[in-house]
């Protein structure tokens, strides 16, 4: 499904990702995790365009999509949601997931001016399904709020509504977990697999290793840019390497 | 069969007020200031749809209005053109100098994008200014009357039928846009660039598109003032117009159509009635301004809406 081959992107002298190369197969869900500033979020903006690599390719279906515009790659399946909120604010909350559906509907400004019956119809679907997607996700009591009215977490799924509304291929889930109590997280967990049942291949960075362990197919572990070891998660918890750069942490606590 | 819904239920309203105020409004001097309300919410509406919905500050729009005006005035009084197609002319160059100068200039953003259109509008102001064959200079210009449909529109009733008509389209026009999904793609600009784009919306596209809809309809707007009013001057695309336009979008209220409508009547109003302070009236205008700022932040129309409906519960 996607493939990341020898990718490279520096700040100036900063090389915030070296080399990374890995696959993720079709409809598999695939963990990022490494330290603070390891580079994930780096390598999560290249991957959906809104950094440029400074070298390597990205194959997505076998396409090289490195250093397309973001709108380019949700055109080609891919979506997204963000470490930091990126709800917005000055929207309602059922308009936010309408925003993610953006590609499927007629984008015209004098279709728009006019409401064409077209036009109107078309977005009448795309409420009723943006509404069923607040449901699936667990929000759907807050069809009418708007996204002022809503607490962290409801905001957090919200994103992830938005970003299937896009009906995606991928699906890259960064911290998805993050400012979430226990419970929440355990919900979030069993929606994500619930995602990836419906064939939607999930990438996704966390830090909660337990949310990592139970939900990945395959891990890819990176520190300091580049990547320390990959594999299944009893491979990777049982590798020296990423011990070392986890020690005194949840997961060397784990093994 | 299913009713239909009512979709915006304030269009309603504002067609029966604009019915009704001819009738209650005899003197022809408040249907010249209802005129020139309708005339102004035009522009609001559209540089709102910039401004307020796409948050994209514009301080230069006064040359887009400036531009149909003397467009509209020029091509009437010196090339016998007739008025519509002036207007047309007019409003099409305009929108084709804001579709070339809106990429560059809206990949700025925040203070640059400010200081880019305030550049703007200053330099178009100084064209009109210094091109004294064409548009008098300072000294002015009179323009012909406007003819529409083999007639001449003249005496405040008969304009006050094209403002309002002109009104009502626009507002429905915009309310449709807001409730589409290129109107949300607007707000979602607003909202995070970066989400937009990651949803798959070419937001400079957008952008552009926005910007050149709010300065056609300044210019369209401008037109028809200048044949209203019969005589123009530079004063009308300058600076302080400018000003004046991004107020009534920031007092009636950003992101709201009918405020637009509200902010233009309200600083349309407003300056007739202080002219009882004695050259007092702009200390009074500002402090009105201020307070609003302070006590209703997001405007008249939604703090007044958000309040309701609290008290709603």
């Amino acid at each position: 499904m996607l493939t990341i081959k020898n990718l490279d992107k520096h700040f100036g002298g900063v090389k915030a990702v070296q080399d990374i190369s890995f696959t993720i197969a079709k409809g598999s869900i695939h963990a990022v995790i490494g330290p603070n500033g390891a580079g994930k979020t780096t390598l999560f903006n290249l991957i959906t365009g809104v950094y440029t690599p400074s070298a390597g390719e990205i194959l997505l279906r076998g396409e090289n999509v490195a250093g397309m515009s973001p709108d380019a790659l949700a055109r080609r399946g891919m979506s997204r949601t963000f470490q930091n909120l990126q709800v917005c604010m000055n929207m309602s909350a059922i308009d936010n997931v309408m925003v993610g559906a953006h590609l499927l509907l007629n984008q015209g400004m004098f279709a728009g001016m006019l409401r064409l019956p077209s036009v109107r119809r078309a977005d009448a679907a795309c409420r009723d399904e943006a509404a069923s997607l607040m449901d699936f996700v667990g929000v759907g009591r807050y069809v009418n709020a708007h996204a002022t009215e809503l607490s962290y977490g409801v905001l957090k799924r919200l994103e992830i509504a938005r970003a299937l509304a896009a009906k995606p291929q991928v699906l890259l889930l960064d911290e998805p977990a993050a400012g979430l109590n226990h419970t929440e997280t355990g919900e979030v967990e069993t929606l994500i697999r619930k995602v990836a049942q419906t064939g939607v291949t999930v990438v996704l960075v966390e830090h909660d290793m337990k949310l990592v362990m139970n939900l990945s197919d395959h891990i890819l572990v990176l520190d300091h840019g580049k990547k320390l070891a990959e594999g299944t998660p009893a491979e990777v918890r049982a590798n020296p390497d990423v011990l070392a750069a986890y020690l005194g942490t949840d997961l060397g606590a784990q093994a | 069969m299913k009713a239909p819904r009512m979709r915006h239920p304030g269009l309603l309203v504002l067609a029966v007020i604009l019915a009704v105020l001819p009738f209650v409004l005899t003197n022809a001097y408040y249907l010249d200031v209802a005129i020139k309300i309708a005339l102004n919410a035009v522009v609001v509406i559209g540089l709102n749809l910039l401004v307020g919905y796409t948050g994209q500050i514009s301080l230069g729009h006064a040359a887009f209005f400036g531009m149909g005006a003397y467009g509209s005035a020029v091509l009437t009084s010196h090339f016998g053109w007739p008025a519509l197609a002036a207007l047309a002319a007019g409003a099409a160059t305009t929108g084709l100098l804001a579709f070339i100068l809106a990429r560059p200039v809206l990949k700025l953003k925040g203070h640059t994008l400010a200081m880019a259109t305030l550049g703007l509008g200053i330099i178009i102001a100084m064209v009109i200014n210094n091109e004294s064959q064409w548009t008098g200079g300072p000294d002015g210009l009179a323009v012909p009357a406007f003819g529409l449909l083999g007639m001449d529109i003249s005496g405040e009733t008969q304009w006050y039928a094209v403002a309002a008509i002109l009104l009502l389209l626009v507002t429905w026009g915009a309310l449709n846009l807001i409730g589409s999904p290129a109107g949300r793609a607007l707000q979602a600009i607003h909202g995070s660039e970066v989400a937009a784009r990651v949803a798959g919306i070419d937001t400079t596209r957008f952008k552009v598109r926005v910007f050149v809809l709010s300065a056609v309809l300044a210019s369209i707007a401008g037109s028809i003032s200048a044949h209203y009013i019969g005589f123009i001057t530079p004063n009308m695309a300058g600076f302080f117009h400018s000003i004046e336009l991004v107020t009534m979008v920031v007092v009636g209220g950003s992101a709201s159509i009918f405020g637009s409508i509200i902010g233009a009547a309200l600083l349309t109003i407003l300056p007739q009635f202080l002219s009882a302070f004695e050259g007092w009236e702009t200390v009074v205008f500002g402090m009105i301004l201020i307070l609003c700022m302070i006590f209703l932040p997001r405007g008249l129309v939604p703090s007044i809406a958000a309040k309701l409906r609290k008290a709603r519960g």
